[in-house]
């Protein structure tokens, strides 16, 4: 079964040699310019704009893996990252710990979550898989209204930031700025290492041609379920990231709205890419952050983007440069 | 002030298209911080900003310069909180209206966090002024408790005295179920019942309109807001419960009688302190803001509440100096707490230590279609509470600010 | 008689109730399936076009002063059309891609048209009453029955019943059924299959619009009532099995009984029970009730 990432992306630019831990040149080069651009905007942007657009890339990036690399198409996403913001919030506000226990807690029950909606929904393909994710979600989000701990639609307010290996106070944008992009780098890596490793060669080929490796002999279930719950723990982490750079965690993390804006923002950057989430990520949450005025528009802006990726634009912003410079970013 | 610190705000007052030097003037600016793509558009959203506006315009010849913006926070505690805390460190001086009690709260805390100003008039969860109270936040128009009071109260008074509630499963709904249980419970009523629906996604109330009806109560209570209360109104009645129940539409506006229209909303009672047609007052602030209000509609509370919050918050700026003001967010709202307020569409009242804003309270009856002469004219008068006993008292709300004084 | 601690007769209403509701699921995911069996197209729209069928009928009602009996004809018809100039300029050009772009495709049009309809009419809703031919109820004895919900239950089952028939039993039905199994060679046959899948898709967008207008007088009719109900039908889809009709009604009547029973004894749990039926459904039958693997 060909994911829809097979629609173009990969054209004919397989080939290239790897310069540096699995990069290729140019991607060594757009990764050099992403991390300047990580160092160097905060000191002329708004720290707390960044961090969203980091948290929200580090979800596209967790959420690519499955769509991009598996072809998947995941529409419960929000429930991994909704969860591993109330776990986080939970723990850092309630449990006292420190923010970085705090987000892997969130990361690791998102990946518990993600292992048992997994196993349920890898049982069938394409628009179902897609369907069933989505009911699966919808669940997890009535959990959440109804559970005492995440105080129904109030949220956890009043997330302590506090200190970082209980050593540095988070309590300026500036220092949490750093954590969060490291958190957000950490994260990138890991997806990155994955996507080269033996395990993500049999992911792809999974995409490309599913009946092949089943016959190849690759138990393709357990290579779906392994790649939905690292995309989901990811996800966890996240959102557990959000919640402390917020001090909140809601109920809009867990809706299906949310799994929509975290498709729509690797359709824009690009299905199967490794910057077009990020890409996507920036441009959505920028657009969010400068439309905000203009009220309902921003749904109907955020539709139209949406229908002209799917029409004219498949293979998203990351996509497309890559093609005209054909190389693979 | 770090180096980054005023970058950032260089920055932010490009974005706000600002020079610099406009950026360190005395310039007081009011963020609207509201519904205007969601559920509480109508009653809130556009027209909480124009009558912000209105409240600025009035003042705009006595020395001060007023700038007021808007934005939508999508019901979404994440979006608000953010927009808040934008705009607080780039400059706003006061947040006003915030609808949804969720988002009031992030923006209440971020308020005190900045030491800036928070006039909320949309929100109803009286914790804002109860456990969650601060020195920076004043709540003006209503809230559960004065709902729960002035609706349930009186009519557990007038032989309403059992009751079965359908109730929003989530914390506002079990709030304003609590509020007024107690109240029915005061007069010498009782609760036979309640039925909690999944919130949202319930658009059918039949099944629970059924089981009201089997309970034999007399009076059916909606612990809930906007649509669901809409909705249940409509099949009430479709299923005959109007003909032995009353129905008490805990949080229903004006907004949701004139969407239900009048041949269907009829009867019911409701609780606003404020009402276009109230008197000669109300009728001159609506003559006022009525043609840039978006259809042509009259103000409804939450939009007056706006403009009452920020006329007194603009007298409180000009009696300390814009200087002063900008510089200190619960120093302003302690001198507005000292003054007593005087607008149009609340008439007189005052601020309370805990950051209630008083004012008396009327409960009204929808007219029948008969009854209306026209176009909006939909309330009769059926109750007035006194200011004093129409809030909760201070003592038990709760609000750490008052226990310390 | 107590059934369970809940007197007999109430339960009875219930179990009438549920039924009312699950007119509703099987008309909009009877659409969806027709839609999803012949173009492949999960139609995310579908909720967007249940809301529109019932504010045509309002601006039916209150611009050219047509009442409910001209909507429950014109509106679906209008509806349909701009299915149809969508089908044309957008879904059509899907076709040959990953299904799952016509998922993605038809959920920013859903967004679009929800945005749309919300800044035009604002968000708290629009009366819309029930026509005087359809007003008042019958008493049961046991409880109040409105006219107007009894109406939906007969005009839902005839209307689901008729649409079997035609794909079962019609020529059209065969060509239909054929095309969804080999469009190739049924175009190879002289017929036009890409006119049949734009007709098609019309056909379910007007049942969604159908089923809109019979829930204006009941429901309110503001702008996201649909996409409070698409998820709940996606799930019946689901459930039924995607792309089977019989199993798609039946299941859409059934999980309205059911989540009608759950409204009695629990009620909190009302929206969730459809999907953990749901997930119980998939463990067991990983294509749904009446669906083929």
């Amino acid at each position: 079964m060909a994911g829809p990432a097979a629609a173009g992306a990969f054209e004919g630019i397989d080939a290239e040699k790897e310069a540096l831990w699995g990069f290729t040149k140019p991607q060594l080069l757009a990764f050099g310019v992403m991390l300047a651009f990580i160092v160097i905007s905060p000191f002329y942007l708004y720290p707390v704009f960044l961090m969203k657009v980091l948290c929200f890339a580090l979800f596209a990036c967790a959420f690519n893996l499955l769509i991009g690399y598996v072809g998947l198409l995941s529409f419960g996403h929000a429930a991994y990252f909704g969860m591993g913001g109330y776990l986080a919030g939970h723990a850092a506000k309630v449990w006292g710990a420190t923010p970085e226990v705090s987000i892997l807690i969130g990361g690791f029950v998102a990946g518990l979550l993600g292992w048992a909606i997994g196993a349920l929904a890898i049982r069938r393909q394409g628009i179902y898989f897609a369907m069933i994710t989505l009911a699966m979600a919808q669940m997890v989000y009535f959990f959440c209204v109804q559970a005492p701990f995440t105080n129904g639609e109030d949220g956890i307010q009043a997330i302590p930031r506090g200190a970082f290996l209980g050593q540095y106070s988070l309590a300026s944008d500036f220092t949490l700025y750093w954590m969060v992009a490291g958190i957000f780098l950490l994260g990138f890596l890991f997806i990155h290492r994955v996507i080269h490793s033996p395990f993500g060669q049999v992911m792809k080929a999974i995409r490309e041609n599913e009946p092949r490796a089943i016959s190849l002999g690759y138990r393709v279930d357990d290579y779906k379920l392994m790649a939905f719950v690292i995309s989901a723990a990811l996800s966890g982490v996240a959102g557990g990231t959000k919640a402390i750079v917020f001090g909140i965690a809601t109920l809009t993390d867990v809706f299906w709205t949310m799994s929509g804006e975290v498709v729509l923002m690797s359709l824009v950057g690009g299905l199967g890419t490794l910057f077009g989430p990020v890409a996507g990520a920036a441009i959505i949450i920028t657009m969010q952050n400068y439309l905000a005025e203009f009220g309902a528009w921003v749904t109907v802006i955020q539709g139209v983007i949406f229908v002209l990726c799917v029409l004219a634009f498949r293979r998203g912003v990351i996509g497309e440069i890559g093609r005209v410079l054909k190389v693979r970013l | 002030m770090s180096i980054v610190d005023r970058r950032s705000l260089l920055v932010a007052g490009a974005a706000l298209g600002l020079s610099p030097a406009q950026a360190q003037s005395q310039t007081i600016r009011i963020g609207v911080l509201t519904d205007i793509s969601g559920p509480y558009r109508d009653p809130t959203g556009p027209g909480s900003a124009v009558c912000t506006e209105q409240a600025a315009l009035e003042f705009q010849g006595r020395g001060l310069t007023i700038e007021v913006i808007r934005a939508d926070h999508q019901n979404r505690p994440d979006v608000g909180a953010n927009i808040a805390r934008q705009w607080y460190d780039q400059g706003v001086d006061a947040i006003v209206d915030v609808p949804t009690s969720s988002v009031a709260l992030a923006v209440s805390q971020i308020a005190r966090e900045k030491n800036k100003v928070f006039l909320n008039s949309g929100a109803a969860s009286s914790d804002l002024t109860g456990p969650a109270c601060s020195p920076n936040t004043v709540h003006f128009t209503y809230d559960t408790y004065m709902l729960a009071r002035s609706t349930g109260g009186t009519m557990a008074r007038a032989g309403g005295d059992t009751w079965y509630f359908v109730t929003a499963d989530y914390a506002f709904g079990h709030a304003l179920q609590r509020d007024v249980t107690r109240f029915v419970e005061q007069a010498g009523g009782r609760v036979l019942g309640a039925a909690r629906y999944p919130f949202p996604n319930t658009t059918d109330f039949s099944s629970f309109m059924v089981q009201a009806q089997a309970s034999r109560a007399k009076v059916l209570g909606l612990a809930n807001a906007g649509t669901d209360t809409a909705n249940c109104i409509k099949q009430a009645r479709e299923f005959g419960l109007t003909r032995n129940m009353k129905i008490a539409g805990l949080l229903l506006s004006m907004m949701e009688v004139h969407s239900l229209g009048l041949d269907v909303a009829q009867g019911l009672v409701l609780t606003e302190p404020f009402y276009w047609n109230l008197n000669d007052r109300t009728r001159a602030f609506t003559a006022r803001v009525r043609s840039r209000l978006p259809n042509g509609w009259p103000p409804a509370q939450v939009q007056a509440g706006c403009y009452g919050a920020t006329l007194h918050y603009l007298k409180t700026v000009a009696d300390m100096g814009a200087a002063a003001a900008k510089a200190d967010g619960a120093a302003v709202v302690a001198r507005m707490k000292a003054m007593p307020t005087d607008d149009d569409a609340f008439g007189t009242g005052l601020i309370r230590p805990d950051g209630r804003k008083i004012h008396p309270t009327y409960l009204w009856e929808v007219k029948t279609p008969a009854q209306s002469r026209g176009a909006w004219d939909y309330f009769n008068l059926l109750a007035t509470t006194p200011a004093e006993e129409a809030f909760r008292p201070l003592a038990e709300g709760g609000c750490p600010l008052v226990t310390r004084s | 008689m107590d059934l369970f601690g809940i007197p007999a007769p109430l339960l009875f209403g219930q179990l009438l109730l549920g039924l009312i509701n699950g007119a509703f699921y099987a008309l909009l995911s009877l659409g969806l399936a027709v839609i999803f069996g012949m173009l492949n197209v999960i139609n995310f729209t579908h909720g967007a076009q249940f809301m529109m069928g019932a504010f045509v009928a309002w601006m039916l009602l209150n611009w050219l002063g047509i009442g409910y009996w001209g909507a429950l004809i014109l509106a679906p018809i209008i509806v349909g059309i701009t299915g149809i100039i969508l089908e044309r300029l957008m879904i059509a050009k899907l076709y040959k891609l990953d299904h799952l772009y016509g998922l993605l495709l038809t959920f920013g049009l859903g967004l679009i048209i929800e945005g749309l309809f919300r800044n035009e009419f604002g968000s708290s809703g629009l009366p819309y009453r029930i026509p005087a031919e359809l007003t008042g109820a019958w008493d049961l004895g046991f409880m109040f029955m409105p006219v107007y919900r009894g109406w939906v239950v007969v005009v839902a089952f005839v209307m689901c019943l008729a649409t079997w028939l035609v794909i079962e039993k019609t020529k059209i039905g065969s060509y239909l059924r054929a095309a969804t199994e080999n469009p190739a060679l049924v175009q190879a046959f002289g017929i036009n299959v890409p006119r049949m899948m734009t007709l098609t898709y019309g056909a379910g967008v007007a049942l969604a619009a159908f089923a809109g207008v019979l829930a204006a007088p009941i429901y309110s009719v503001n702008p996201q009532m649909g996409s409070n109900l698409i998820i709940i039908v996606f799930a019946v889809v689901v459930i039924g099995g995607m792309g089977s009709i019989l199993g798609s009604v039946l299941t859409g009547f059934g999980l309205g009984v059911i989540e009608g029973l759950t409204k009695v004894f629990y009620p909190e749990a009302s929206s969730t029970v459809i999907f953990v039926v749901m997930a119980i459904v998939l463990l067991a039958r990983p294509a749904g009730l009446f669906g083929r693997s």
